[in-house]
Formats: structure tokens, sequence, C-alpha cells
């Protein structure tokens, strides 16, 4: 029986299909983390600002979209907006649109950590030597940001690319959807497909996921100091 | 006389690091009882690894070390027990952040003398009365100066009824003018006959303190003598050039 | 809005948040004793379990927890391993939270300065009344924000216990929408109840920050 199993991984076109599947995933994440890194930095900046307005909005925006599972979020999005603007969005573009929201969200808090986190001292010995502000910021204090940011933001990759294995609970045909699909075909000839099929899922994630956290670990220790 | 001659006895002690440093090379040597000796030298010189190997903080590769005759280096006592006998301070006061003045100093006679409360609690409060701190007894560590953390931490030691005191830089840490008020502790415990072992870079210090300077350099003695010849002669090469780093002139 | 079928449904959701909550509460309770175990493990290094704990902690952090309850819910029975829904979803939030746990635990732990061990060790303490009196202490209080997250973060994840045919706050919402298309009605109601549940908690999670960290230890 579990050696039918296992055959249906090596039948047809199957593995093939599974990363396919996979890289639909993949491919969001990627696309909702480039935007969310570029919104995020521009968030960043905004919530150090001292402005009151700016610093209630980015708040809320902020404590909203983390307090929510990303679950529900993708439910706002994919049922309620398409309800409330009358328009169909299909679950791809409901994905990328809530994880870039979730993703600038998580972003621009990390950024602000990194900015507020350069010690006012640096600041001050930097302008002590003569440089001037953009100098200070160019030679000092950006540097000094992405050393802290960089880890957390190849980090912020793994965790995105865990989330949207949510996506098939919207209708998205990835990898958990393509195994579903497998086993539905191969229910009478390998019964115990689902073991290998959900088994081989799992540990395409870790694949994809562990070197990348691994590199995120790495550098936040070289960057330490 | 029986052996017991000397309270702490170390022969041909031998100890290097993980990756084969040699920090202490041969090396032996005696306190009496009531005896205070000063370990001087240069950094690296080996002389806080020796009060750490003493203490059993570090393994050692080869050598003995006794105390009140018996060898601490065997393996037959446990390090819980013979450390009851030997109060070590450090540089770095480590007291316990999360608990009182008080909690601190009680935890050892509590916990592995198995003392009173009430017992342990009275000599608690004499020994924090003779340093100056008995009304900081409810105070955490985090609301004292770095004195008054190095006195409670002399304390926490003393509580154990130790039989002798190794202070590894107890001030080095210290804004200058706290200084005085950790050494005048330390110099009571000396004029009460308490037997000690003391690395420090303060050398009027040393000089008042010292029955016995030893001077340390690549983890050899280079010189033990008085401190008056010590300081005032002192025999080798090494052992000038390093009192010269302390004068200063214009 | 039809505010007659919102209050007709708010005794569902209530009952679907209560299922949540309890699966929950199992589920942390569990990863923590989970978390406990593997960062004292990893912080004595103790020889081959410190390998097991951390690849577990690896396995775990770098997988989805709902491929993980596909693997339980759907693959297990193909080997003779049947677990019941309520089962799977606590073993799986388990299995993910007991490595997030270690990791805020073991921060705790590995804060806890050397020289605090030696200066226990030197008044005369043994190996486990240092680790009772001395390191958990500290590293519990330094470990209080991260534990805080990781259970808010583990609450958010049991948002895909649906997928085990539990009848949780995302299954009402779903069927709601299916068989009424109320979907603004179905919508609010969700994200009313999951704020009521989060909200608190995470009030509650800022102000104990705020506490320990006033009772910080800093020299």
């Amino acid at each position: 029986m579990q050696d039918l199993g296992i055959r249906v991984l090596l039948e047809g076109n199957n593995m093939i299909r599974l990363l396919d599947g996979l890289w639909v995933t993949v491919r969001i994440s990627l696309l909702a983390v480039v935007i969310s890194i570029v919104m995020g930095i521009l968030l960043g900046m905004v919530m150090t600002l001292k402005n009151p307005v700016t610093k209630a909005l980015t708040r809320i925006y902020l404590e909203f979209i983390r307090i929510m599972p990303q679950l529900v979020l993708l439910f706002l999005i994919y049922f309620g907006a398409a309800k409330a603007f009358n328009i169909h969005i299909s679950g791809e573009l409901s994905a990328v649109i809530v994880f870039t929201l979730w993703g600038t969200a998580e972003m621009g808090d990390l950024v602000r950590g990194a900015l507020i986190s350069i010690p006012k001292h640096q600041y001050d010995s930097s302008a002590a030597l003569g440089l001037t502000g953009i100098q200070i910021y160019r030679y000092i204090i950006i540097p000094q940001t992405l050393r802290r940011l960089i880890p957390l933001a190849i980090n912020l990759v793994t965790r995105m690319i865990k989330t949207t294995s949510l996506i098939v609970l919207i209708g998205v045909v990835e990898v958990l959807k393509v195994g579903q699909q497998i086993i539905e075909a191969s229910r009478y000839t390998a019964p115990s497909a689902a073991l290998w099929i959900y088994g081989t899922v799992f540990f395409l994630y870790f694949i994809v996921c562990f070197p990348i956290s691994k590199l995120s670990g790495k550098l936040e220790k070289r960057w330490q100091n | 006389m029986s052996k017991t001659d000397y309270l702490l006895e170390i022969k041909n002690l031998e100890k290097s690091f993980e990756g084969g440093t040699k920090v202490l090379k041969d090396f032996s040597f005696s306190v009496q009882t009531g005896e205070v000796v000063v370990i001087l030298g240069p950094s690296g010189c080996g002389k806080s690894t020796l009060l750490r190997c003493i203490n059993g903080l570090e393994p050692i590769q080869a050598g003995t070390i006794l105390l009140d005759g018996q060898s601490i280096t065997d393996g037959k006592t446990k390090w819980s027990q013979i450390r009851q006998k030997i109060g070590m301070v450090f540089q770095s006061y480590d007291l316990f952040p999360h608990m009182t003045v008080f909690e601190n100093i009680l935890l050892g006679p509590l916990k592995v003398q198995g003392r009173t409360r009430e017992e342990a609690g009275i000599a608690g409060e004499k020994l924090l009365e003779r340093v100056g701190l008995l009304e900081k007894k409810d105070a955490y560590p985090r609301q004292l100066s770095g004195g008054q953390k190095q006195r409670v931490a002399i304390v926490r030691a003393l509580m154990m009824e130790p039989e002798i005191m190794l202070f590894d830089e107890v001030t080095a840490a210290l804004d200058p003018e706290m200084v005085r008020e950790v050494l005048d502790v330390i110099l009571e415990l000396a004029r009460g006959g308490m037997t000690m072992l003391i690395v420090t870079h303060e050398m009027q210090f040393a000089r008042a303190i010292a029955d016995r300077i030893l001077f340390l350099d690549e983890g050899q003695i280079v010189e033990s003598a008085a401190p008056e010849d010590f300081f005032g002669h002192p025999e080798t090469e090494r052992a000038q050039r390093f009192l010269n780093i302390f004068q200063f002139e214009k | 809005m039809d505010w007659n079928f919102i209050s007709e449904y708010v005794p569902m959701y209530i009952q679907a948040a209560w299922t949540t909550l309890s699966l929950a509460f199992w589920g942390i309770l569990l990863s923590l004793f989970i978390g406990l175990f593997c960062s004292l493990t990893l912080y004595f290094k103790v020889p081959v379990l410190k390998r097991v704990t951390a690849a577990y902690v690896e396995l775990s952090r770098n997988t989805p927890l709902l491929v993980q309850l596909f693997f339980l819910y759907f693959g297990l029975p193909k080997i003779g391993i049947v677990i019941s829904s309520q089962s799977c979803a606590i073993i799986g939030l388990a299995f993910l939270g007991g490595s997030y746990m270690s990791e805020a635990l073991r921060s705790g732990l590995e804060s806890v300065e050397k020289g605090q061990v030696e200066a226990a060790l030197s008044v005369g303490l043994n190996q486990g009344q240092i680790v009772r009196y001395v390191i958990l202490p500290q590293a519990v209080s330094v470990s209080v924000p991260p534990l805080c997250a990781n259970i808010i973060f583990l609450i958010k994840e049991t948002s895909v216990f649906s997928v085990v045919a539990l009848a949780d706050l995302m299954y009402v919402a779903k069927d709601l929408i299916g068989l009424y298309y109320k979907t603004d009605e179905a919508l609010l109601l969700l994200v009313l109840s999951y704020l009521a549940i989060l909200l608190p908690i995470s009030i509650a999670a800022s102000v104990l920050e705020r506490r320990v960290r006033y009772a910080g230890f800093g020299n």
C-alpha cells in the first residue's frame, strides 16, 4: 500500500505539478515582499516623524494589520472588497494586496526600529567630525541601519512564504491544492497518497524556508556588533 | 608541626585554556592562616585564573590544591562543599538582580547550609551593619551604587563563614570615589585576622594591606616578598618595569 | 447591514470563538512545556538531545501550520494513525508553538550573564539550585515580551483550524457568506470576534511587558 503511495509522487508529471504549485506561493510572496520593502521603508520613515497625526494614523494601521489573523485579512479583501466595490478580485490579486499591506506594516515597524536604534551619540560624533547632514546619513546612519534591517527583512521573506500557504483557503491553486487534486485523481490507485503528498508539501516548504532563515540568522550574528 | 600549618597549599599547578595557551606553569605556593597575600602582575599573567582555579571555576590540568591539608582537586569532595569555605568576590559584583540585598546574602546560608532564617538573618544584619549598609537591606541591586554593590557582594561571601577570601580585582570597575569604601571593608577584614588572597591594581592599598606580595608574570611567580621590600627595592627587572608603570614624571 | 441577521448569529460566533479559544489554550500550554524542555536542552547543550531539539525547532519554524495540519489530519490516517480534529488542532499548534516558545525562553536564558552562575557557584549552590533560584527567575522576566508575542501569534494562527473540520470563526464566517451571501455582516462579526479575543490579550501583554521592564534589573 505504502509503496503505491510513494509512486504517486513519481508518476507522470506529478512532482512538476507540485513544484509549479509551490512556485505560485513563492511568486506571490516575493512580489509582496518586494513591494513591502519599498513601501515599508517609506512607512518606517514616516513613523519616525514627530507629527501627531501621522503618528496616530500609522499606529492604527500597524495595530489593526498586526492584530488580525492574515486569513481574516484575506477574507476581508477577497469576499469583502469584492462585494463592496462590486468587482471580482482574483484570489492571487487578493493575496498580493493582503500580503503587501501586512508586509508593509511589518517592514515599516522594522525600519522604524532600526532607525531609532541608532544611538544619538553616533549622530553627535559624526557631526563633531565635521560631516554634513547628508554625509552623516550616507556614511554613518544608513550603513548601520541596513545591518540591523537586512537580516530581519530576509526573515520576513520566510514568514511571508509560510503565511502565503493560506491562499489555498481563498481558492488559489497552489501547492496544497495541486496536492489535493493529485490525491483525488489517484484515490483508487493509491489510497495512501495523502500521506506522501502532504509529507512532500511539508518538506518542500521546509526546503524553501530553511536556507532563507539560516541566511537571516547568519547575517544577524555577523552584523550584531 | 601538623599539615595544617598552611591553610592553603598549591603544588605544581598546571593550567591551560582550551586553545592550548598555558596560563599557569608548575605553580606552587602556600598561604598561612591569617595571612594576607596580594597578587600583582601585568594583565594576562594568570593572577585572576589562579583565584578561579582555587574556587573550582576553572578546570586544572595537573597539580594539587590543598585546603586545611585536604586536597580539594582530587574530585572526592563536592565543589559546593569546598566553596562554602572559600569566599570569592568578583570585579563585576554579580549580585542577583532579582533579589533584594537581604535575599542576596541569605541565599547561600539558607539553601546551601540549611541555616534558619532567624539565625542567618541576625548574622546578615550584623555584617550589613559592619559595612554600613543595614538601611539598604531591602533595596534591589539596581538601586545601589557600584561601591555599595561590591560591599554587599563581600557580605554575601562572608555569610558562608569562609576560612579564606579571594578578591578578584574588586575595585577595577568602580568609580574612583567609591574605591575607598570597598578597600576599607577589606582592610577591616585583615585587621580581624581573615586569610585573604587579593588580586588588585591599587598599589597603595596593596602596600598597606599585604603581609606578602606575590608578583606573577607569564604564569610563574617572579617575586615573593614583604611589601616594603617589593615596593622599595624589587629584585627583578620585570618587577621594576611593572612598578614603573605606576610612576608618573613630567 | 442587516442588524437582525447579525444579532441572530452572534451566539454562533461566540460558540465558535469558544472553540478556538479552548483549543488555543491547550495548544499554547503544551507549547510552553515543549518550549521549556527544548530551551533547557539547548542551553545546557545536552548531548544528542540538543541535536534532536535543534532539528525539531528548524522543522517547526520553517513550515506553515496549515501544511502541518494537512499532514496530521489527512496524511497520518493513511498509516493507521487517526487523530480527532480537536487533537490535531492542539498537536499542530503545540508543534508550531513549541519552537517559538523555545527560542523565546532561550534568549532569556542566554541573557543571564556568566558571572551570575559563577557568583552562585561560589556561594556553594549546586546546578539545580542555580537553575531554580538564579537562572530561571531572570530568564523568564527577560522572556516575557517574546512569550506574550508568541501567545498572540499562536492565537492568530488558530484561524486555520477550519481545515481540520472544526467549526471555528473562519468556518462560521465562510458558511454565512456561502449560504446567505451576507458577506458584510459575516465579515464584520468575524473582525469583531477576533478583536474581542485579541485586543484584551494584547493590552494585557503590553501592560505586563511594561511592568517587567519597570522591574528591569539593569545594573
